[in-house]
């Protein structure tokens, strides 16, 4: 296990080198360079200065190099610094935004929580409305429970995220009233109060979110909790005479879960992207929102980086759903 | 004793047994008829609704207007009318659908036989596929539209240019499901007798791929076509939502819905309408994929 763990994650480090390069040159491409947006009346030496400043005069591999080296090196660095009060990273240049000139990690970091905090919540409530209705549906295979079930899943697949969230908007916001509209980022919890307007404004993108995600999970959880039922062990486990309650909710259950334990670990970097869409909407101050304001501001290092946080995300999330499949499956040895 | 096949029926040809077990589906017939009627809508539609020319004065006054005889589904803020905008909306978002999905079936199906035939491909072209996997799609979506647009545009002109730019962007960041699929098939089937018998009489590689590993992955791929044209759609309208797909005046439903946000709170038919037009699309392609997939599926077929 450990072997493996060790070669998985030495594997990991070309994948994500080949991405990370993907991922700048692409960025790097992009029109609309810092040297464009200098007014044309800036003298050119002034002009020199300016790209100079910014480092954009340097050939694309050192460039390529130092941001490889400020996002592996003087970002943690900083990350310490700012945790435990050292200095370490003082006087290293970081990662600069185009658009607003601050670092580019410290705007991530005054993001990151409104994404974890909607997004977090959408996951948990959306595995929670799966998993039973999964359980259900499989328990009485082909009832109307399970069709109305297999209905929602195909529905969830289908309906894109954007169109249920302006539906509940139209619905739930303009014609009801219940929930506003938009998401208040500067509202700050301190007492019942606010408590309850946080809810309340966080109870659209979680649906939203929490819906689409249901979809999908309460199939597995279904196609899972099927294949256990026919199981020798099962007709074992009635013969001795137990209670129904305990044939399915301990043992088929807790086998069935195994698989989907790994879904919902994949699914993790992909909610990121799909909260793109979801933050947007609702005008959630999150990550997902920076990248679109970065992406139409033509600011690249915060597009570069955002990118290749997320396709880190995926590559880590691959390795645990893999890794969580092998410590709880008995039957898989990766060796 | 020898009346022995008295009973039994002929066999049923492939496409007649496929067919039979699809009728069956009841999703995917619901699935078959709508989409049949989306695209009648999207294609006869416009011969036969032909939207009266008005004049500026005219279209300023109509402007905003809820659905009614004149204008069944409304006009939006120019008075422009809104069912002949759908119709030429949906023409663009169906024909993204399709022409994507056959890129990256396309590519799929290449990379996939590469690289399950000849082993010396295969561990190159599979790290290839996974690290295609691991790049979030998305957001490498928006950045290539964003950087290309305008280079594009000048060469083919806005239009064109966007219908090229958004289409090959999403066959290429979506062949690698197929990919796979194609190429876990091909592992089984050249192992298989015929395969090695042909190899056997000195057939060359693209002879035995073409005429005996092709005809049998087509089932697989069939189905992962039609759900690809789910996502394709699904994907273009993403990048039209956050407004960074066609132009204004080369619409597509997810434009559509990305231009009646603005007016939602006023006249939510203005999104309702392309939404469901989207849902409906993507609901009914999966039916069918559904279907299809039990359909080819000899284990289901016939019982």
């Amino acid at each position: 296990m450990l072997n493996y763990t060790l070669r998985r994650l030495l594997l990991a480090i070309p994948t994500l080198l080949l991405i990370s390069l993907v991922i700048f040159f692409l960025v790097d491409l992009a029109p609309g360079s810092p040297a464009s947006e200098i007014p044309l009346t800036v003298p050119p030496e002034v002009r020199m200065k300016i790209l100079e400043a910014l480092g954009v005069n340097e050939p694309i591999h050192v460039r390529y190099l130092l941001w490889l080296k400020q996002f592996f090196w003087v970002e943690p660095l900083n990350g310490v610094d700012a945790m435990f009060g050292t200095s370490f990273a003082e006087g290293m240049q970081r990662i600069i935004s185009y658009q607003s000139r601050s670092p580019v990690f410290s705007i991530i970091a005054d993001r990151i929580p409104q994404t974890l905090i909607v997004i977090g919540t959408a996951y948990v409530v959306g595995v929670l409305i799966a998993l039973p209705i999964g359980i259900y549906s499989a328990y009485r295979q082909y009832s109307v429970f399970d069709q109305f079930g297999t209905m929602f899943a195909m529905i969830g697949f289908s309906v894109p995220t954007f169109f249920t969230g302006t539906l509940f908007i139209i619905i739930f916001a303009v014609w009801l009233g219940w929930f506003p509209t938009k998401y208040d980022t500067t509202l700050s919890v301190t007492d019942w109060d606010s408590l309850w307007k946080q809810v309340r404004q966080m109870a659209m993108p979680v649906m939203v979110l929490g819906l689409a995600n249901a979809a999908a999970i309460s199939r597995y959880m279904r196609s899972s909790m099927l294949e256990n039922m026919g199981q020798d062990y099962v007709r074992t486990a009635r013969a001795k005479g137990m209670s129904e309650r305990t044939v399915v909710l301990k043992h088929v259950l807790r086998n069935s879960l195994i698989p989907v334990v790994t879904v919902i670990a994949l699914g993790i970097p992909s909610i990121f992207g799909g909260a793109i869409i979801t933050e947007n909407l609702f005008g959630v101050n999150g990550i997902g929102s920076a990248l679109i304001q970065a992406i139409r501001g033509n600011d690249l290092p915060m597009v570069q980086t955002l990118a290749f946080i997320f396709a880190i995300l995926i590559v880590t999330f691959n390795l645990i759903a893999d890794l969580i499949y092998g410590m709880l499956d008995p039957r898989i040895r990766y060796d | 004793m020898t009346d022995t096949n008295i009973g039994i029926a002929p066999p049923e040809s492939f496409r007649a047994a496929v067919w039979s077990q699809f009728r069956k589906h009841k999703g995917a017939m619901f699935g078959l008829i709508v989409l049949a009627l989306l695209v009648v809508f999207v294609v006869i539609g416009p011969l036969v609704w032909q939207p009266e020319k008005l004049k500026v004065a005219e279209a300023l006054k109509s402007k905003n207007l809820g659905p009614s005889l004149r204008f069944p589904m409304g006009t939006d803020q120019l008075g422009r009318d809104q069912l002949a905008r759908m119709m030429a909306a949906g023409k663009v978002s169906l024909a993204v659908g399709f022409i994507a999905m056959m890129i990256a079936i396309f590519l799929g199906t290449f990379v996939g036989v590469l690289a399950g035939y000849f082993k010396r491909l295969d561990g190159i072209l599979m790290r290839l596929t996974d690290m295609f996997l691991a790049l979030p799609l998305i957001p490498l979506l928006l950045v290539m539209v964003m950087l290309f647009r305008d280079k594009i545009a000048r060469v083919l002109g806005p239009e064109m240019g966007a219908f090229i730019l958004i289409v090959f962007a999403i066959g290429v960041t979506s062949w690698m499901h197929a990919a796979r699929i194609v190429r876990g098939e091909v592992l089984a089937l050249k192992e298989r007798e015929y395969v090695l018998a042909s190899r056997a009489i000195g057939a060359s590689p693209r002879r035995v791929i073409l005429r005996h590993i092709l005809p049998n992955v087509v089932s697989p791929v069939m189905v992962a076509a039609t759900l690809g044209v789910a996502e394709a759609i699904i994907t273009e309208s993403v990048l039209s939502f956050l407004g960074l797909g066609f132009p204004p005046d080369f619409p597509t439903w997810g434009r559509l819905l990305y231009e009646g946000l603005e007016y939602m709170q006023l006249y939510p038919e203005r999104v309702i309408f392309p939404g469901l037009a989207i849902s409906l699309t993507v609901l009914s392609v999966n039916y069918i994929g559904d279907g299809l997939r039990d359909a080819l599926d000899p284990r289901i077929r016939g019982r």
